[in-house]
């Protein structure tokens, strides 16, 4: 696996960041909040356009949860 | 039902009565349209081919209905290519529908690939491609088909085979030196060598109803991922030619088989999709469960499994057929070239490791729309209903959305007959590739780059305004010195003294291939890349390449 997913903060507001994405789950179901989440994460990947970094991003959100939450998957 | 297929009286060969054992070099089993293809290919080159089947009749219905742009290049070498054309339905204009949204999700034009010389895909029942491809095979006196002769044991030695055959009169026994299983999904060939047939099968069916309308309708692939007439569910609806039309409900697991193919049955859900006023006849009813599976090996010892009894797919993205063409393709030159004594050791296992790379990709792509279409679990159907829901309205999201990526030929990037590239390259058609095609002028006719590949070697040199230097043409000569079949081919605006020339007229050749003046390509007889040298290649650099392809040369350590 490659090493090219960048780990350093790039805002400089996070906050602001970090509140969009909240107010898009704004007054929806917890079914609709999903989709969204789908819906960004496709085309996020679709904007980067590198399977490889999207490959890095997947490993990284999915070993930090199993290793949050290894009780849970045992 | 509108279609009864063809019978043929079963045949009792003289054998049965005498006991005789005739000696064949090639049987082939089963007259589905692999085994005759992989027939008419051997016995185009001049072999002795006998076909066995345990039936008396052509397809019992539409089956296999897709053809690719690949197979038909297959069945133009072959000679059937032209009626295939003629009667098939060619089409362009695929929708893609979700939920009850009378609008497509998104639509797309397949318009064939501009200037070559087959569509992206036609849409025809496989009786005609059985019909046309019996009609070349009746041509030939070295090919001798039985109906009715089911193979029922194989004795499979290193130095051929014995079969025992029987028929409605009685059995005999047969000697081959190689038998070619194409005897289909269940395959008796490989059960009766006790050969692993592993993979997955789907929980799930499909409704297959092959309806004939009386009225027109517009010619397009539609497709529904969960439309309010199968809730939940996926449709898929094809064109084929005599206004017949093939709809595939999915249908889930729990069902009764013999109930859902009731006529009673299916038409409740036509008259749910067309409306209840539409008229229409049965032409073919069937349910099927499909598997992605693959045979252990496809060669063994004298054995060889060809479409599918060596691999099966689900249909979504028409890869059943179309694979076992390129079987049939990949396998007639090697073993025509073992027979005559011109193979190295590697030529056969080369058939083996190609083609079973290529039933792994297709088994990949084909799981994937799978997935896709019928997802198992929470996850993925959020997914697929997020990319669906986001392809109406934004365009990147529609390559997402996988209602069957249509077969493609599979490349075969690390073969052993690949000669590797010595120079570098940014285009063209890499080693272990099949060729591209282009529009050419030859003898002052219009014409098709690929009519000029296939059956053998095929050296295609790009000539300056001068023609091909004089040392080049020695190269080219000694190449041409060889018990293997082998050509050149020159690609010049000026007819060459010596070779085939063919000019490439709108100069869609040297672009497709990369090629500049002095550029040169070897074509294997199947019209694959073996290697390929943008300048000075000699006849040392052909001829090494040519063994390399024959399987004569070990790969590289």
């Amino acid at each position: 696996m490659t090493d090219r997913l960048k780990k350093q903060a790039s805002f400089d507001s996070p906050d602001d960041v970090y509140q969009l994405i909240i107010d898009m789950h704004k007054g929806l179901s917890d079914e609709e909040s999903q989709l969204v989440n789908a819906k960004m994460i496709v085309l996020l990947a679709n904007h980067i356009g590198d399977a490889a970094i999207i490959a890095e991003a997947a490993q990284l959100a999915r070993d930090n949860t199993l290793s949050r939450h290894a009780k849970e998957t045992v | 039902m509108v279609y009864v297929p063809p019978s043929f009286e079963p045949t009792v060969p003289d054998a049965v009565a005498s006991g005789q054992v005739d000696k064949v070099p090639v049987i082939v089993v089963g007259a589905g349209p692999i085994g005759l293809s992989m027939a008419l290919d051997l016995g185009l080159r001049g072999h002795n081919v006998l076909v066995l089947d345990k039936g008396t009749q052509l397809s019992d219905g539409s089956r296999a209905i897709c053809y690719a742009k690949r197979p038909l290049e297959i069945m133009d070498r072959l000679g059937f290519a032209a009626p295939m054309l003629e009667k098939g339905v060619s089409w362009n204009i695929g929708r893609v529908f979700f939920k009850d949204t009378p609008d497509p999700v998104y639509s797309f034009d397949l318009l064939p690939v501009k200037d070559q010389k087959f569509p992206g895909m036609i849409n025809i029942q496989q009786y005609y491609n059985e019909e046309f491809n019996i009609a070349e095979l009746e041509k030939l006196d070295n090919v001798e088909l039985r109906w009715g002769n089911a193979v029922t044991n194989v004795d499979n030695r290193d130095d051929g085979v014995t079969a025992t055959v029987e028929t409605d009169a009685g059995t005999y026994t047969l000697e081959a030196d190689w038998l070619i299983a194409c005897d289909g999904a269940h395959s008796p060939v490989r059960k009766m060598l006790e050969m692993g047939f592993e993979g997955e099968t789907f929980r799930d069916n499909f409704l297959i109803a092959d309806v004939k309308f009386k009225h027109e309708r517009p010619t397009e692939r539609h497709f529904w991922f969960d439309p309010p007439f199968n809730p939940g569910q996926s449709v898929l609806l094809h064109k084929q030619p005599d206004d017949v039309w093939r709809i595939d409900f999915q249908v889930g697991w729990d069902i009764d088989r013999e109930e859902i193919v009731k006529p009673e049955n299916v038409t409740p859900r036509i008259q749910a999709m067309f409306g209840d006023d539409i008229e229409f006849e049965y032409e073919w009813i069937s349910v099927y469960t499909f598997n992605c599976r693959q045979v252990e090996h496809m060669l063994n010892g004298r054995v060889v499994f060809a479409g599918d009894s060596a691999h099966l797919v689900s249909p979504f993205g028409a890869r059943g057929a179309n694979t076992g063409f390129q079987d049939v393709d990949n396998l007639g030159w090697k073993l025509d070239l073992v027979i005559k004594g011109l193979a190295g050791d590697g030529l056969m296992k080369s058939y083996d490791d190609e083609r079973s790379h290529a039933a792994r990709i297709n088994i990949l792509n084909s799981t994937r729309s799978t997935d896709f279409i019928t997802p198992k679990s929470k996850v993925s159907s959020l997914f697929r209903d997020a990319v669906l829901e986001l392809a109406h309205d934004v365009e990147c999201a529609r390559g997402f959305v996988n209602s069957g990526r249509l077969s493609m030929p599979v490349p075969y990037p690390d073969s052993a007959l690949n000669t590797p590239d010595r120079d570098d390259w940014t285009g063209g058609v890499c080693p272990g590739t099949n060729s591209v095609d282009a529009p050419v002028i030859h003898d002052g006719a219009e014409g098709w780059f690929i009519d000029h590949l296939g059956w053998s070697f095929t050296v295609v040199v790009f000539a300056d305004e001068d023609g091909i230097s004089p040392e080049m043409r020695k190269h080219l000569q000694a190449f041409l010195q060889s018990d293997v079949a082998s050509k050149v081919l020159v690609i010049s605006d000026q007819q060459d003294p010596e070779f085939e020339t063919l000019s490439d007229c709108k100069g869609l050749l040297a672009e497709r291939l990369g090629a500049v003046a002095g550029t040169a390509y070897l074509f294997r007889p199947d019209q694959y890349v073996a290697g390929r040298w943008q300048q000075a290649v000699s006849a040392r650099d052909l001829i090494a390449a040519r063994d390399r392809a024959l399987g004569i040369v070990e790969e590289a350590a």
